[in-house]
This record gives structure tokens, C-alpha cells and sequence, in this order.
């Protein structure tokens, strides 16, 4: 038999490894599955984690899935390294491509230079303000604020498909759902003719700015005492509330930004679906990274890595496309499930057997 | 509008209701033991794909019910093993739950799309079934929808009236506590987690196999979330899990409904009703920290970590 | 297509996919054409996909050896979609089929990315030099529904289960109700949309609420036989859309629009094999083989063959559906007496004709 046995600390070699080991078993596993549809495992890997990378253009896509991901995914690790369980990025997303859009459209004909980061600035503030709104219920109202953000998720939807369906439908569009295309103005620029934009430059800057943030200033210093040890945060005389209102405040904004930069980019207008469900894919993206910036870079990669394997995978080896659920499912699994081994050692016990001896039996 | 015609509104209302009821009663349980299991959408899915298959095979749909519920109840077993005894977070396991038995579920029904399966047929109580509105509302309907109102029943009960209702409710309000006093905590929340995983799979084989009785990969279309909504919208407390079900249900079918009408609300926004609808019953449910404490289970969330 | 070949299709487009470079400076005229399909929901979606996929493997079979196939299912009409077809030009493949509306500013793009692949877009209204567009006139069969609907129904009152309030869509419900009101000049249409091309749920739950507010014959524009379904549980009769859904519905489907795509993806194949491939516009319908009808059933004779006799109209172009005097809901009429509708028009309809109950918003 096996017990957990407590450490007592962090091991910091599993800190490290788990992750890896995590990887390593997903990839076994990958192969495993691969095996039982007909395709040849080695194959199968090398088709789904290998191919997309070998290309130029495979490696733009990549950066242009990952800077969704790892924008959001910084903006929770921060949020939840406060104990603040914001679940709803894909409604901050949605509503900061509502904020930015409704500007665009306002003003289609602006040629200013400034105009593109008003825009962004306005994806921002609209992020925040849906995520202020969860905000305002936890601390007001003690609400808790898994629920409300999640709840918000899908109000943010249904906005955006009552303003694409009805009041910003485009009129020239034969009463397709979707907005007009925005001006050049309003339109993410691509770097060096790649399909790359600006957001795959911003996101990793952005990752580094929150490390440094939350590994070197005071605010990072007491968002992750409140998060690990309300009580002392408390006598610390640190404010729970401000704290709490920070955290929300910059993941909602970055989610905002996500979301503005992707409609003003690979999208060019609103449309119903703007979101493949970034928000909650980011939350993996976010322990995936142990909840540090560096690690969401890394994840937010490996994850965007997952899906052009899967198409890659459709294409070459007619293999179904719900294996890219099914790997990152099956890869949180194995992380969340190694994870153990940081706190806990894995000890044999025998089983006790009765003896007559003088010693007194250890105390259990 | 005829007698016909209301007969026939509440009927739809109460099909396109049941299964949330089914799913929000399971999570209820779940919760109730202190554990938040947001992977209702992929366990529904796997239920709905292990019950069209079962049914598909077996030629019986009873049997894809029970196929389901087993299915439902295995898939959330793994949920059971990282979070109560791997000590991972709730939240970010229930997410990978939701995702991988969404991919899973697709993966095993690819041979299954566009194929009939035997459904659910009616069962009707003779001569209780011809009375005018109540016959075919309470005495002709399908075994499923009898059933959720059983579980719903059963359900108030346990918690209200039974001794064992009283220990789960403790350990889902302080787990130390319920430990410190010989209550078995982890076997207690196995048990309420299999039986949310149960439920979730039985309302999938619900959709699968009587609502819109084919298999696609996007069946569940959100309603596990729906679900999660409704439980906290019920404030945990069953009866007003019934009232949230038909309401959820009910502004859905409305909103449609309406369309046909030519009333010009536009749909997506009476859709957002429920949601918001939640928000505001969160609000007022926990603003009085005194009355939240009586219904939220304070350990929500918590990982339970035995201090031997 | 058995294991064997995919084996062997494997092995191609897997060596492709890794050595595209490669491939493309070594392409030599007699080696077989790559074609690629992208597609939007399941091949198994017993609908709009399922007959792209049937029209593919017809093409696969009528051009045997001198061309490969393959294709992506349930790719979204989303940025995620642009990886999918650059994946394929860069593999090889000469000639790219996407198969949805919404893939439209995506193709575009990547038409524009790879000048000597040709690519073809159902539904869409944007050109490019190697940018073709293709549709189906399909509200050439909803007429002849709406014949059909107009003797079998007692209400007089038919319900259109909706998708989005597109042109086609409207094509679709003011030539259902032309052709309901040629044979009962009383007749109306309810609709309901549904904000989406495919949810069965909610497309069931449709066809209750028409039917729950008197329609007693339904059709539907949105893919899966969810609605047909409920009307065979009421006892109602209906359409299928797409394809042949009488497996759903054995007692209660009347016909249904049957897409055939094979033909026009065969000669369009022939075309860039032979050099001939032009950007072109394609509307076709009986006229052309691409639009049939599934076979009249559960109907009594005299309405097949009033139904037969239609199809035969409007195929020698006798009956063109749309020619005026039409009239509004308003009651104004928008299309003189003695016109036809031009396709211009046609394809950017928004107008209801009387008789249709419910605005578009």
C-alpha cells in the first residue's frame, strides 16, 4: 500500500519535473490512443507536436494562437496567485472587443495615428469594467466570484449576439451576423508580412512586465501574501479589498485586450464567435504555468501547439479533430495529478504485523 | 389560447427543462458535500454518447440510461481521484474534466453521427392520462421525467430528513469539523461526486435519446453550465431547483416562442435572462453573511487536507 | 475509401506536409492533383456537410487515380480557420474547396498569400483572380415544397424553421410561400430563427413553437432533422433539408432539397487538370443536376405528380419563381408584373412577400 506522506516544504526539484512529467506521460498516453485509431504512434506524435513547427508559416500560426492565450492566461496567473478565482476572461475578452469595435464602428472614417491605441486602450477598459463588475459582487456583496464571472461569460455572449444580429449588424452585409469590417485605422498591424500581429510582440512583454510586478514590487509582494496567508496579509495591515480590486482590474484588462486585438486582427470585424473559448483554455494555460508569467508563456505555446497538431493531425492522418480536447485534457490531468508530488512523498507502507516485542508501538 | 395549445406550450417547457433538472440535482449533492464540480458539460456529453451507444446496440433505450449514468459517474471518478485524493484544485480539474470529456465523447461518437437510435417512449398511466392538461402533463410522459421529479423529491428529503443527509451537509459546511468527529469525509464526497456524475450522464442520455434524439458532439449545447447556474440559483435548496429548471427551461422555449409570435424583444436578450437572473439571486443570497452560511456549503471549493 | 488507402494517403501528405519545398519544385504534370475540402461541421452530419463529402468521394470516383482527396471537418468559421487552408495550399494541394460562408475573408487572404493554388468558396460573393464562388439555387426546391405544402396542408398555415436572416434564407421562405400560394392563394408562413445553421435542441424546439401556434406543415433551412423528428412525434408532416432524412422520419417526410455537389466538383477538377479553371460565379439548380429532390413520399399521387410536373417547369426555366407582380408585406409591389428577378437582386433579398408572418429585424 501507499500513503502521501506530508513534506513539510516545497520540493523543488517536483516543481520543477511535474510539469515535465506531465508532458512526458501525455505524450505516452497521445500514443497510446493514437495506436487504438490506426495511426502509428511515432507518427502520430510527430504529425501532432512536431509539424506545425517546421514551417514558417507553422510557426506564425503558432504565435498567433498562443498570444490570446498567454495574455489572458498572465492576466489569471495574477488574479489567482490573490486567491481570486476569475473564471470569466472569455466575457472581459468579449466585452473588450465590444468596448474597442463599438469605438471603430463609431468612427469609421478616423485616420488619426492615435486612433488604433484608443482603441486598445478602450478593449481595455472595457475588460475591466466587466470584470469590475465581479468586483463590486465579492466585495460588496461577499458574491462569490467563481460564479458571478462565469455567469458573466455568457451575458457578454448574448451582447455581443444581440449587437451583431440587431443594432451594429452590417447594413451592407445581406444580413449576414456579423459587423462591418473595420477601417485600416482600427486594424492590428501584421508584422513583416507574416500573419504575426502586434499582439504576439505584446503578449510575451506583457508576461515579463507582471513577473517583475509580482516578483519585485511591494503590490506583487502583498498580492501573493493575501493569496497564501489571508490572515497574516491581514495583520500585515495589507487591503484585501484593494488587492482584491487590482488583481480583477489587470486580469480583466488584459483579457480586454486579448479580445480587442483579436478583433481588430485575424478577425477585422464582430461576428457571433469571436472566442473558441480562450478564457477557459487560458485558465489551463494558467496552471499549466504554475501560475508564474515564464510558465504561461511556455504553456500558452504548448497548448496553441495542441491545436495546429490537430488540424495537422485531420489533414495528414484523417484523424478526428477532438484530439486536441482530449490532449489537453488528459495533459492537465497528468499536471494536476503530479503536482501531488510537490507536497507529498509517496511512501510504502507495510502492513503492521503484530509481534510480541517490549517497544511500545509508534505513536500514529 | 386553446386548452391544446396550453397543454402543448407547458409540454415543451417542461422537455426542454428536465435536463437541467437531472444535471442541477447531481451537482446539488456534489455541492452540497463542499466539492464544485465544473465538469457537468463533459460528463453530460460522455452519458449521451455512452447511452446512444448502448441503446444503438442494445436496441433498448432503458438500457442506454443506465449505461449513461454509469458512464457519467466513471468519468467523474477521475475528477474524484486528482481532487480528494491528489489534492488538485477544483476548479482548474472540473475545466479539464469539461475539455477532455468533450474531446472524449467526440472521439467515440464519430461513428455515431447522423445515425437513428432507438428513444424514450412514453409512458402513460391509463385513464389518469386522458384528464384534460393534468393527463398528459403529470401521467403521460417519459420514464426520465418521472424520474427527475422522484430524484428531486428524494433529494429534499435525504438532506432534510436524513440522518445521512445531515452528515453530508456537514461535511460539505466544515470538513474538519465533520473529520474531527469520525465522519469519513473523503468516502462521503466519492460517493456525492459519482452521484453528480451519475445525474449529469443521465441527462445526457436524456438529450441523446428522447430530446433531440441523435448523437453530435455539441449536444449538451452549454447546458451543463446552465446547470452549475441553476444550482446556485436554487441557493442549494431543492424545490427552488424544480422553480429554477422550469424557468431556465421555460425562458429558452419563450424566447423562440415569442419570435413566432412576432414580438419584437430580440431573442438573445431574453436568452441572457437566466444568467443574469443569477447574479441577482447570488447577490441576495449572500450579501446576509448570517443567511449564506445556512445554505452555501462554507466549504466549496476547499480541498480537504486530513490533519491526522 | 478503405484503410489501405488512407495508409497510402497517410504516407503522401504526411511526407508532404514535410517536405512541401521540396515537393513543389519536384511537381511534374502526370502526378496525380491534390484537392482539399475543408469542411464545417462532421462528414456524419447527415446534412450540408455529409453531401459536400458524398459530392467529394463522387469526384474521388469519377476521376479515379488521376486525383487525390482529402479533407478537414469541423473547422470553424473563425480565425482558427485561415491555418487550415494555408496548411493545405502549403501541402500541395492545387485546388482548395471551403465549404461555408463565414470561411470567406479567410480564403480571401490566403488566395492572396498563394497566387498559383485555386480556390473555390460555397456561398460566398467575394472573387479573386484564383478565387472561385459557387451556390446552389436552392429556393428552387423550396418552391416545389411549398407546392407540395400548399395540397397537403389543412391550415393553410406552414411553419420555416430559420437560420439567420440571410438572403438565401429569404429566398428560401418567399419561394416556399410563392409556391404554397399557387395552389392555395390563402396560404401563410410562420419562421423562427434560430440564430444558427445547426442546433438540434433548439431547432426541435422550433418546430414545437410553430407548432404549438397552428403550423400543421413544417420545413427548416437549418441541418439537422431535429425538427423532423418533432413532427413525427406530433404527427405532422415536413421536409428535410440537405439530404434525404427519411430514416428520421419514415412516415412523416414529404422530400427534402438534396444538394449534389459531385458533378460540379468533378468538372471543376477536370478544368484546372485541363488548364481551363477561371475564376467563375456558379449558380446552378435543376437546370445543372445540383439541386434533385428526394422522392415524394407519404403523399398521394395526384400531388407527387403535380409536384413532378413543377420540378419539370422550372427546370426547362418555364417558371423562373420569382417574376412579378409580387407584392410586400406591406403591400407594395416590389417586383413590377411581367419582370424576373434578376440575380443581382436575387442574391441580396431581404424583401418578404405578403403572406409571411413575423418581420426580420
Amino acid at each position: 500500500m501507499f500513503r502521501l506522506e506530508p513534506r513539510g516544504e516545497r520540493s523543488a526539484f517536483w516543481t520543477f519535473s511535474s510539469p515535465v512529467l506531465a508532458v512526458l506521460l501525455t505524450i505516452i498516453t497521445m500514443g497510446v490512443i493514437f495506436a487504438v485509431m490506426g495511426a502509428p504512434p511515432l507518427t502520430g506524435i510527430e504529425t501532432f507536436l512536431i509539424s506545425p513547427l517546421l514551417t514558417v508559416s507553422g510557426l506564425s500560426s503558432l504565435a498567433v494562437r498562443a498570444a490570446p492565450l498567454i495574455m489572458i492566461g498572465v492576466g489569471l496567473a495574477f488574479c489567482y496567485r490573490a486567491n481570486v478565482w476569475n473564471i470569466g476572461g472569455d466575457g472581459q475578452f468579449t466585452l473588450g472587443a465590444l468596448a474597442g469595435a463599438g469605438l471603430a464602428l463609431f468612427f469609421p472614417n478616423e485616420a488619426f495615428w492615435w486612433f488604433y491605441p484608443v482603441v486598445l486602450i478602450a478593449g481595455v477598459l472595457g475588460g475591466m469594467f466587466w470584470a469590475g463588475i465581479v468586483a463590486v459582487l465579492k466585495l460588496r456583496f461577499n458574491a462569490n466570484e467563481i460564479l458571478t464571472s462565469l455567469m458573466l461569460v455568457y451575458i457578454a455572449q448574448l451582447v455581443l449576439v444581440w449587437l451583431v444580429t440587431g443594432p451594429w449588424r452590417d447594413p451592407q452585409g445581406f444580413g449576414f451576423p456579423q459587423s462591418a469590417m473595420f477601417s485600416a485605422g482600427a486594424t492590428t498591424p501584421n508584422i513583416f508580412g507574416t500573419t504575426m500581429h502586434l499582439g504576439c510582440i505584446l503578449a510575451p512583454l506583457i508576461a515579463i512586465a507582471i513577473w517583475q510586478i509580482m516578483g519585485r514590487s511591494v503590490l506583487g509582494f502583498q498580492l501573493r501574501v493575501v493569496g497564501q496567508a489571508p490572515r497574516a496579509a491581514r495583520y500585515a495591515g495589507f487591503s484585501n479589498a484593494k488587492l482584491t480590486w487590482i488583481a480583477l482590474l489587470v486580469s480583466g484588462g488584459l483579457s480586454g485586450l486579448a479580445g480587442i486585438i483579436e478583433v481588430t486582427g485575424p478577425i477585422g470585424q464582430l461576428t457571433t464567435t469571436i472566442t473558441p473559448g480562450y478564457g477557459f483554455t487560458a485558465v489551463i494555460v494558467a496552471f499549466l504555468g504554475r501560475l508564474h508569467p515564464i510558465g504561461v508563456i511556455f504553456a500558452g505555446l504548448l497548448l496553441a501547439l495542441s491545436y495546429l497538431g490537430g488540424d495537422a493531425a485531420q489533414i495528414n492522418l484523417n484523424l478526428p479533430n477532438a484530439i486536441t480536447g482530449i490532449f489537453q485534457g488528459v495533459l492537465l490531468f497528468y499536471l494536476l495529478g503530479a503536482d501531488i508530488l510537490i507536497l507529498y512523498r509517496l511512501k510504502r507502507v507495510r502492513p503492521v504485523v503484530k509481534a510480541t516485542v517490549l517497544t511500545p508501538e509508534p505513536a500514529e | 389560447m386553446s386548452l391544446y395549445e396550453i397543454t402543448s406550450f407547458v409540454l415543451s417547457i417542461i422537455s426542454a427543462s428536465t435536463p437541467l433538472l437531472l444535471a442541477a440535482s447531481g451537482e446539488l449533492i456534489t455541492e452540497k458535500s463542499g466539492v464544485l464540480n465544473l465538469g457537468v458539460e463533459g460528463m453530460m456529453l460522455i452519458g449521451a454518447i455512452a447511452g446512444f451507444a448502448t441503446a444503438h446496440a442494445t436496441g433498448n433505450a432503458m438500457l442506454g440510461v443506465g449505461a449513461s449514468a454509469f458512464a457519467g459517474a466513471a468519468i467523474a471518478m477521475i475528477f474524484a481521484v486528482l481532487t480528494l485524493s491528489l489534492l488538485a484544485n477544483q476548479i482548474a480539474t472540473g475545466l479539464a474534466l469539461t475539455i477532455f470529456g468533450h474531446g472524449f465523447a467526440a472521439l467515440l461518437g464519430a461513428g455515431y453521427v447522423g445515425i437513428a437510435a432507438p428513444t424514450l417512449q412514453k409512458l402513460a398511466f391509463p385513464g389518469l392520462s386522458q384528464i384534460p392538461f393534468f393527463g398528459p402533463v403529470l401521467f403521460d410522459q417519459n420514464f426520465l421525467i418521472y424520474f427527475s421529479f422522484a430524484v428531486l423529491f428524494g433529494i429534499w428529503w435525504f438532506l432534510r430528513k436524513t440522518h445521512a443527509g445531515l452528515i453530508l451537509r456537514a461535511v460539505g459546511d466544515s470538513h474538519d469539523a465533520a473529520h474531527a468527529m469520525g465522519y469519513p469525509v473523503l468516502p462521503i464526497r466519492y460517493a456525492a461526486i459519482a452521484f453528480g456524475g451519475a445525474m449529469a450522464g443521465i441527462a445526457g442520455a436524456y438529450l441523446s435519446l428522447y430530446y433531440s434524439p441523435l448523437w453530435s458532439q455539441d449536444l449538451a449545447a452549454g447546458r451543463g453550465w446552465i446547470a452549475l447556474a441553476l444550482v446556485v440559483f436554487s441557493a442549494w435548496r431543492p424545490f427552488w431547483l424544480l422553480a429554477g429548471a422550469y424557468l431556465f427551461g421555460g425562458i429558452t422555449y419563450m424566447s423562440l416562442y415569442l419570435q413566432g409570435l412576432g414580438v419584437p424583444i430580440p431573442s438573445p436578450l431574453i436568452s441572457a435572462l437566466p444568467y443574469a437572473g443569477t447574479v441577482v439571486v447570488l447577490v441576495l443570497i449572500s450579501r446576509d453573511r448570517r443567511r449564506t452560511r445556512l445554505n452555501q456549503p462554507a466549504c466549496l471549493g476547499k480541498s480537504f487536507h486530513a490533519v491526522a | 475509401m478503405t484503410t489501405i488507402n488512407r495508409r497510402k494517403l497517410t504516407q503522401i501528405l504526411g511526407g508532404a506536409a514535410l517536405a512541401a519545398p521540396a515537393i513543389m519544385r519536384a511537381a511534374r504534370a502526370d502526378a496525380p492533383l491534390k484537392v482539399g475540402f475543408v469542411y464545417l461541421g462532421p462528414v456524419g452530419d447527415f446534412g450540408w456537410t455529409y453531401q459536400h463529402d458524398v459530392g467529394r468521394k463522387a469526384a474521388q470516383a469519377a476521376l479515379g487515380s488521376a486525383v487525390v482527396t482529402s479533407y478537414v471537418e469541423n473547422v470553424p468559421e473563425a480565425p482558427e480557420c485561415q491555418a487550415v487552408f494555408e496548411n493545405l495550399a502549403a501541402s500541395g494541394h492545387k485546388l482548395i474547396f471551403g465549404t461555408s460562408f463565414g470561411y470567406m475573408n479567410y480564403m480571401v487572404k490566403v488566395a492572396g498569400q498563394y497566387p498559383g493554388i485555386k480556390f473555390e468558396h460555397c456561398t460566398g460573393y467575394k472573387n479573386a483572380p484564383n478565387l472561385a464562388t459557387y451556390d446552389i439555387r436552392f429556393y428552387q426546391g423550396r418552391y416545389v415544397q411549398g407546392v407540395i405544402a400548399g395540397k397537403m396542408s389543412k391550415a393553410g398555415l406552414a411553419g420555416y424553421v430559420g437560420s439567420v436572416p440571410v438572403p438565401e434564407v429569404v429566398q428560401g421562405m418567399d419561394a416556399f410561400l410563392l409556391g404554397m400560394q399557387s395552389v392555395n392563394p390563402k396560404a401563410k408562413l410562420k419562421f423562427i430563427m434560430i440564430d444558427s445553421w445547426y442546433d438540434p435542441g433548439k431547432e426541435g424546439d422550433a418546430a414545437k413553437a410553430l407548432i404549438d401556434q397552428g403550423c400543421d406543415i413544417i420545413t427548416q433551412h437549418t441541418d439537422s432533422p431535429s425538427p423532423l423528428q418533432v413532427c413525427a412525434s406530433r404527427g405532422i408532416k415536413g421536409f428535410g433539408e440537405s439530404t434525404d432524412m427519411v430514416s428520421f422520419a419514415p412516415t412523416t417526410e414529404l422530400t427534402a432539397n438534396v444538394n449534389e455537389w459531385g458533378g460540379y466538383y468533378t468538372q471543376r477538377i477536370k478544368d484546372v487538370i485541363a488548364g481551363t479553371w477561371t475564376p467563375s460565379n456558379t449558380w446552378g439548380g435543376f437546370d445543372t443536376g445540383m439541386l434533385k429532390m428526394a422522392p415524394f413520399r407519404n403523399m398521394p399521387a395526384d400531388v407527387a405528380a403535380v409536384a413532378t410536373a413543377k420540378v419539370a417547369d422550372i427546370t426547362s426555366g418555364k417558371n423562373k419563381i420569382f417574376t412579378g407582380p409580387l407584392t410586400d408585406q406591406t403591400g407594395k409591389v416590389f417586383l413590377a408584373s411581367g419582370t424576373t428577378m434578376d440575380d443581382g437582386t436575387l442574391s441580396g433579398l431581404q424583401t418578404l412577400v405578403a403572406g409571411i408572418q413575423g418581420q426580420l429585424s
